[in-house]
């Protein structure tokens, strides 16, 4: 699936979006595989409550399955107006 | 109704002409703009605003039409700008119709609340001396949503 990062969360990991393949169940499953791969990741997830995901360009929460989405996207709350 | 999300600067004058225009058997328009302010007091050169191509122009004619659900409306219109601002450039404009102002007023209130935090927009202010800041989301605005 593709991963993207925006705002502060994308300049923390480094790039605005990679492939990832993986067996992650839940958006909490795939965020533990990301923090495990090295500190930037770790960085940028420390905190989630600081964080929102999208699935598929809908919010989602952090429990929801990852079968049949094809885009994940982690960002900071949103400031839009 | 009305999306559009793009870089270019827009004329609010001539869009709300345009959109007063179109809105067959409105007798009431408001529209609102969102401008760039300098939140740290003459140090802020540039406001970048950075979004999610495609999930925000979804995001944007969600809460739209969740707008005309709720309110009989003649017709909405949402502008929001991504980019490089400066301070006292126009970020944004949204105008409602309807036949009457309440319902006009109370969905303009409406599409701003959820617009702010429910569409996929983040600012950063860029200061004169370089240092740069992403603008934290603030909690009232999203306690503003609980009034809906």
């Amino acid at each position: 699936m593709d991963v993207l990062y925006f705002a502060w969360v994308r300049e923390r990991i480094g790039l605005p979006k990679e492939r990832v393949e993986t067996t992650a169940v839940t958006v909490a499953e795939l965020i533990e595989e990301l923090v495990a791969r090295d500190d930037r990741y770790a960085a940028a997830f420390a905190d989630l409550s600081a964080l929102r995901v999208a699935l598929d360009q809908e919010l989602a929460e952090f429990d929801a399955p990852l079968l049949g989405v094809r885009e994940v996207a982690f960002f900071p709350p949103m400031t839009g107006g | 109704m009305q999306v559009r999300v793009q870089d270019t600067p827009f004329d609010f004058g001539a869009e709300a002409n345009r959109f007063a225009a179109g809105a067959g058997g409105a007798g009431a328009v408001v529209t609102f703009t969102g401008v760039v302010r300098d939140a740290a007091a003459g140090a802020m050169t540039v406001m970048e605003i950075e979004h999610y191509p495609g999930m925000t122009e979804k995001a944007l004619q969600q809460i739209a039409a969740q707008a005309c659900a709720r309110w009989e409306l003649t017709d909405t219109l949402v502008i929001h700008r991504y980019g490089r601002l400066q301070p006292g450039d126009q970020i944004m404009m949204v105008a409602t119709a309807a036949r009457h102002r309440v319902a006009a007023f109370e969905a303009a209130e409406y599409l701003m609340d959820y617009l702010k935090s429910r569409a996929p927009f983040w600012k950063k202010e860029i200061l004169a001396d370089g240092a740069a800041d992403w603008v934290a989301a603030k909690e009232a605005d999203e306690d503003a949503l609980t009034r809906w």
